[in-house]
């Protein structure tokens, strides 16, 4: 084909400018992560985490479910295919996929309860892929849900590896008494997409705890012999940190993440 | 030229009849949809992703592949797409649009997706997806109505339209590399983290869409005086050949790489669409797309069978379809079976689902049929068709 | 012009349906029931809203709205008004409706049917029981 000088200057325009848009968006698709800054930087260093220790966990118990689905209005749905749930109960293979096939290790976990909630991990696949910034990250390293501009589009739920999020089929006040069991925290519409959100309505930089970690303190006694742990991963003087040094050095726990080959870096380390 | 839809015979009235009933009942159940929740659908907590983007997932597929008659007649010059380019453009203008609204069909808040204009997250891949097809949908919509509006006066085309054209020929393949880059990014879900998800795509997109446009070509020789020609129903049918091999080879790479390394997350997925483990219900979908894929490249390689079109157009039936169901129902589904607790939860379109989709599918088909009167009735016109016998 | 009398006749018609908002209200004497927001018992109590009246009937919208982001994308949780210098959580349930605006019916919805508007904030923030 005859290529006339001018039309060969259009091309190679377009190309470069190719280039520059592969070479942004490669910086872009990798490095980016949205996050959401304080105001006051209150928030700044922090990086909130939670520890669970399985072996503390009493038979049955399912108290820091109950807790925090009561006090954020999680309903309890019929049809299971549209359930909500933010933690809960599962086996151990289900929650360490990685060591589905090994059967020394299903027998020796066998009945043993292991929680699942969402990692508010620091590298979120979630936050990556949503659209609107509905789901972003906040200074202290939790992973925020903005109800408000949640579009419902489920990337954020194809893109988690630990099936943590639930997306709203029906209203969730069809599943709830009236009124609704913590008439101070406001319950979801339908149509938008929900997860663990650490208590961020409580004050967890300054020593608050979520309600699952409370519910269990009441029924252990202490934060040092509760099965869920929580503080700043970054604070080294806070309770928090002397509790995940004893936890490894006292009793000889190692800390294990789930699915550590996706890269996301959770924030919920489980002492096995 | 619109009043040129305007006018047809008894039978294009009653096709055109046919698509706006089945268009009506879907807008009908979308009402349904709107006013009780997606939770009319089969989709659940688990596979929370169902058929509505299955279908997006497709075509954007058959959008993409009007580049196949684009590249060849304006960068390599084969004059004998000539008559047919136009009908690409305009398919692919269709594929787009249906894109648009399988996506915002699927939304669990539609009245909010003005926030992906006012919050542009352009490390979100979706949001890209939005941008790339709607610029496509503006490119092919412009390049086919100017030219076909110079070609009804007689007249060159404007000269706005040629970087435009060749603006249109990278967007194609990053439209649907962009569609692939939306599964194939994320690390949660094993059976989609693959690098090969990209050409996969375009493979399948490249033989799907010209297959469409064979079956199209072939119904407009019998239904109208136009007949676009043996030699590019050829052409065609030779990109149909190599891209299925292509996409049929790709597919046996994935299975290699999932058995031979025997990973049981890379595995799972695969034995549960083969073999049936975790949930049967799309097992024989998984062997049928097999089997067709097959018989179709059967049909298209042998060069007896590939020049008549009867079989042709057998082989073009079960290459288009065959592909609908795998990249819809046996690609988008099955990632997430099972989910990222080694959970299995099945996943099946209820009847309103699918009413809705083909609603859509004849919005679609709706669109294209006064789209194609129009080019066609130009082409009759200016006399750029063969004599049909 | 061609059918001159018709065309005139169609335009009044079109005019008055279309200014049917300005002059039907007035015309049925429903311009008169305008909202009226009983807070005396508010006031009697010492009881002062996050800013003056005047301004939050203008710009409470604008308020809420940045309180929402305040709050979920800030983390900036108290507010200090402009006018009183008193400080206020950020949150319509807890701060609004249950310390002061406990007659929701009485105090939201009077104006908004008034007016024509259906804020959606209810069907995620709860309404706190009447007192």
């Amino acid at each position: 084909m005859e290529l006339s000088r001018r039309d060969f200057l259009k091309m190679a325009g377009i190309a470069s400018a190719g280039v520059v848009v592969a070479g942004s968006a490669g910086t872009l698709l990798t490095g980016c992560t949205p996050v959401a800054k304080s105001k006051d930087g209150s928030l700044a260093g922090k990086q909130m985490a939670m520890l669970y220790v399985p072996s503390r966990h009493e038979e049955g118990c399912t108290d820091c479910t109950q807790a925090c689905h009561l006090k954020h209005n999680v309903p309890n749905i019929a049809d299971k295919k549209h359930e909500i749930k933010w933690i809960w109960e599962t086996e151990f293979q289900h929650a360490f996929t990685e060591y589905m096939e090994n059967d020394l290790l299903k027998e020796r976990m066998k009945g043993v309860p292991y929680f699942v909630l969402c990692n508010h991990c620091a590298n979120p696949a979630c936050t990556r892929v949503c659209p609107t910034k509905a789901t972003f990250k906040r200074e202290d390293g939790v992973v925020m849900m903005d109800y408000h501009r949640c579009i419902g589009c489920r990337f954020c739920v194809a893109a988690c590896p630990y099936g943590a999020r639930s997306f709203n089929f029906e209203d969730p006040r069809d599943s709830l008494s009236k009124p609704v069991p913590n008439p101070n925290f406001p319950t979801r519409e339908r149509g938008v997409v929900e997860k663990c959100n650490f208590c961020s309505e409580l004050d967890i930089q300054g020593g608050e705890l979520p309600y699952c970690v409370q519910a269990c303190v009441k029924r252990k006694g202490s934060l040092e012999k509760s099965a869920l742990i929580f503080g700043d991963l970054a604070d080294e003087k806070s309770d928090f940190h002397n509790i995940l040094e004893h936890l490894q050095k006292e009793e000889k726990l190692i800390p294990l993440r789930r699915k550590e080959i996706a890269g996301t870096q959770p924030k919920v380390y489980y002492l096995v | 030229m619109i009043e040129k839809a305007l006018r047809g015979s008894k039978k294009y009235w009653l096709w055109l009849g046919f698509l706006a009933t089945i268009a009506g009942i879907g807008v009908f159940f979308y009402v349904d949809q709107l006013w009780n929740g997606l939770g009319i659908t089969g989709m659940s907590r688990d596979v929370s992703w169902g058929f509505y983007l299955a279908n997006f997932t497709f075509f954007v597929g058959v959008a993409a592949s009007g580049v196949m008659l684009v590249l060849p007649h304006y960068l390599h010059d084969q004059k004998e797409f000539g008559k047919i380019t136009i009908l690409g453009e305009f398919l692919a203008v269709v594929a787009c649009g249906m894109c648009i609204t399988f996506v915002t069909i699927d939304l669990g808040r539609p009245d909010r997706v003005v926030n992906l204009f006012l919050y542009p997250t352009p490390n979100s891949i979706l949001f890209f997806d939005i941008v790339v097809l709607s610029g496509y949908l503006v490119i092919n919509a412009i390049v086919g109505w100017s030219i076909l509006d110079a070609e009804s006066k007689g007249e060159k085309p404007r000269k706005f339209v040629k970087p435009l054209i060749y603006l249109s020929i990278p967007w194609a393949a990053s439209i649907h590399t962009v569609t692939a880059f939306i599964y194939s990014g994320l690390a949660g879900r094993p059976f989609w983290l693959s690098a090969i998800m990209a050409p996969r795509f375009l493979a399948t997109a490249f033989a799907a869409g010209p297959a469409l446009l064979i079956i199209i070509c072939l119904i407009l020789r019998k239904t109208t005086d136009f007949d676009p020609g043996k030699v590019a129903i050829k052409k065609l049918s030779t990109i149909v050949t190599y891209a299925t091999i292509a996409g049929f080879f790709f597919l046996l790479c994935e299975f290699f790489t999932a058995f031979y390394s025997g990973g049981a997350e890379h595995t799972a997925t695969w034995k549960y669409l083969l073999f049936g483990e975790g949930g049967s219900g799309l097992q024989p979908y998984m062997w049928g797309v097999l089997i067709s894929t097959m018989i179709a490249i059967a049909l298209l390689v042998n060069p007896k069978t590939r020049a008549r079109h009867d079989t042709l157009a057998i082989a073009c039936v079960l290459v288009f379809f065959s592909i609908w169901i795998d990249k819809g129902l046996l690609l988008v589904i099955p990632g997430f079976i099972p989910n990222p607790l080694h959970e299995f939860t099945q996943y099946w379109p209820t009847g309103k689902e699918l009413a809705i989709t083909f609603g859509v599918w004849a919005l679609g088909f709706m669109v294209l049929t006064l789209l194609y009167k129009i080019a066609i009735s130009v082409k009759l016109e200016i006399g750029d068709h063969e004599i049909h016998h | 012009m061609y059918d001159k009398g018709k065309i005139i006749i169609g335009v009044i018609i079109f005019l008055a349906v279309f200014t049917i908002p300005f002059w039907y209200s007035q015309a049925t004497g429903d311009a008169d029931k305008s909202p009226y927001a009983d807070t005396s018992k508010l006031i009697a109590e010492g009881k002062t809203c996050v800013e003056p009246a005047d301004y939050m009937r203008e710009h409470h919208v604008k308020l809420l709205t940045d309180w929402r982001n305040d709050v979920v994308r800030g983390a900036d949780t108290i507010y200090t008004s402009e006018e009183y210098g008193t400080t206020f959580d950020k949150s319509l349930t807890n701060t609004c409706l249950e310390q002061c605006h406990t007659n929701k019916s009485q105090f939201c919805d009077q104006c908004h049917s008034y007016v024509g508007v259906k804020p959606n904030c209810w069907s995620c923030h709860n309404v706190v029981e009447e007192k």
